[in-house]
């Protein structure tokens, strides 16, 4: 299944770093999440648009993750030459990440 | 036990204000803040204030205060906002000129200063730029503008001096909350460790305003969000133990919940064990949020660390020049015949020497062609003709595809040759294109600095608008 059926998430910028958070629905998927989604998967995910290195913080208070990627802006919001300089839309193609279900897990 | 209420009239330079007049007129409020600057807004208000000395401030300035001011002294609403930009000085003139005109009298306007350091730049050559590891010396182009990030200092002492509205320059974006919760709690960085990063959580809910009420969260059938075109802008409602909840008035449109305040806590932070503002190193790692009635989200256990002991200095220079053009083709083959025109105009740049730094293709597109009945049915057919080359598509469905190029340019007469090569597409390209377009923009950007927090000092004015008589320094 993808990454959406049971995760949303946001992202934001700050020069040339983006930041997506992964949140789950249901807390008790979290654990899924932690084992799955790690900082290499999502750097290899995204091994196209981040050119620098991928960091995983997590928010154990609210069941949620936070994904840091580096030089992954094009150059920066202000100079880069992408429709979307943000990279706004980058967090809804995290979700299409395929993980393993839950039985599978 | 005392509650403070806060609430957030505007999450960017051109938010809405229908909600902010909402929120004034029925959240019970004692601050609103409005929160207008981006990272490189200064850079364009000091362009501004370099063709008129008046200018430089926020452009929506005179729309906004028409709306906000007479709820200033009807509803006993205090106003703290960074639309000064470059210029907070003439910005708080210009208010005082409104409001007198508006016979909104018996204000008392703060304008907080210090932020400003571009005369002070020369010494600090040597310093390292946080982007590119250089000395700032070494920057391609001149300086624009330095701007300090402030702390809540300046506009807690504004409101020490009984100031009704307080407007600054660049400060943190939670500086603004965080200085009203310092005032009514007396809390600082020493004694209150806890309070204080509840303080930067609560400043970092409200800086994007709608984000945290059901903006930017809507994705139908995922995460439903009732009555999106009147969202509400949020209220926080903080205790003197530093515990708050996030809300909205009743009736406005959005939801706050669990899941849309943990989407606004991650935004645009980086470690939440350390989320650097001047007044605290705030740590959102522990923190704990929980629903306690309809669109109300309780929000505890942030912290904090310290302070830091340098603040960060954001440098504007004129960096380059983007020319972007446009084509757009449709129906089968369309996007080998958008990769043959991209191919072509990558080797006509190169033929005519085009001095281009950077160059980037993109392939857009759904319905701008064809509308949606003829594009849906070439996108539910599941097969469009596609000759690709190596990269073939076999069964992809596209019923359009828009050719964007766009290409970096130390001069402006060479950025406007890609819209002039995508232009000449028409008679000069693969057959069907259409929609021509193309534009330069001119780039400012961005680097940061850091200097010792000594060295920045907010200085406060006052202005008072009284009955009739004109405003008095």
């Amino acid at each position: 299944m993808k990454l959406k059926e049971i995760a949303h998430a946001r992202t934001g910028d700050k020069g040339d770093i983006s930041n997506i958070s992964l949140i789950p629905y249901k807390e008790e998927d979290y654990e899924l999440l932690l084992h799955q989604v790690t900082a290499d998967r999502v750097k290899e995910y995204f091994s196209e648009i981040c050119h620098g290195e991928v960091a995983r913080y997590e928010l154990p208070g609210i069941k949620a993750m936070n994904f840091v990627l580096d030089h992954a802006l094009g150059g920066g919001v202000t100079r880069s030459l992408a429709l979307d300089r943000h990279g706004k839309t980058l967090g809804m193609a995290l979700l299409e990440m395929e993980i393993a279900d839950l039985d599978g897990f | 036990m005392k509650t403070v209420r806060i609430g957030s009239g505007a999450g960017y330079a051109g938010d809405r204000i229908e909600p902010a007049v909402e929120l004034m007129e029925k959240g019970a409020l004692d601050y609103i803040i409005f929160e207008c600057l981006a990272e490189r807004t200064i850079s364009i208000g000091q362009m501004d204030k370099a063709k008129d000395e008046s200018r430089g401030y926020n452009r929506l300035l005179d729309y906004r205060m028409r709306r906000i001011l007479p709820l200033v002294k009807k509803n006993g609403v205090k106003v703290i906002t960074n639309m000064g930009a470059a210029n907070p000085e003439s910005a708080a003139r210009r208010t005082a000129e409104l409001a007198r005109e508006l016979g909104v009298t018996g204000l008392k306007i703060a304008y907080v200063c210090g932020d400003d350091i571009y005369g002070q730049l020369g010494q600090y050559g040597d310093h390292p730029v946080l982007e590119s590891g250089r000395p700032l010396k070494e920057l391609k182009a001149a300086p624009l503008s330095a701007n300090a990030y402030m702390g809540a200092d300046g506009i807690l002492e504004a409101l020490k001096g009984q100031a009704d509205l307080v407007i600054t320059g660049r400060v943190s974006d939670p500086a603004l909350t965080i200085a009203p919760l310092q005032y009514e709690f007396g809390w600082n960085i020493e004694e209150n460790p806890e309070e204080m990063g509840q303080a930067v959580l609560a400043g970092h809910l409200l800086e994007c305003a709608g984000q945290v009420t059901g903006g930017y969260y809507a994705d139908p059938g995922f995460k439903e969000v009732p009555d999106l075109y009147k969202l509400g802008f949020p209220l926080v409602e903080v205790g003197e133990d530093g515990v708050f909840t996030v809300t909205k008035v009743e009736g406005s449109g959005g939801v706050v919940n669990v899941d849309t305040v943990k989407e606004q806590i991650i935004y645009e932070i980086h470690n939440p064990k350390a989320y650097l503002t001047p007044d605290a190193v705030a740590d959102f790692s522990q923190v704990r949020v929980e629903q306690a009635g309809k669109d109300r989200v309780l929000v505890q256990g942030a912290l904090s660390h310290g302070r830091p002991d340098t603040l960060k200095v954001s440098v504007g220079y004129r960096d380059c020049y983007i020319g972007t053009g446009e084509m757009s083709y449709g129906g089968s083959n369309a996007l080998a015949r958008a990769r043959l025109a991209a191919e072509v105009i990558e080797k006509r740049l190169e033929l005519i020497q085009a001095p281009v730094e950077e160059l980037r293709i993109d392939f857009i597109g759904y319905n701008s062609l064809y509308r949606s009945r003829l594009s849906d049915e070439i996108v539910n057919s599941g097969r469009t003709y596609v000759y690709g080359g190596e990269k073939e598509i076999p069964e992809a469905g596209i019923p359009e595809v828009r050719l964007r190029v766009s290409g970096r340019f130390a001069h402006r007469e060479n950025a406007g040759l890609i819209g002039n090569e995508v232009e000449a597409l028409y008679t000069n390209g693969p057959a069907g294109g259409g929609g021509a377009s193309g534009r330069v923009e001119e780039i400012v950007s961005i680097c940061s600095i850091f200097v010792p927090r000594e060295s920045i000092k907010a200085t406060v004015a006052y202005l008072e608008v009284q009955g009739g008589a004109g405003d008095e320094a």
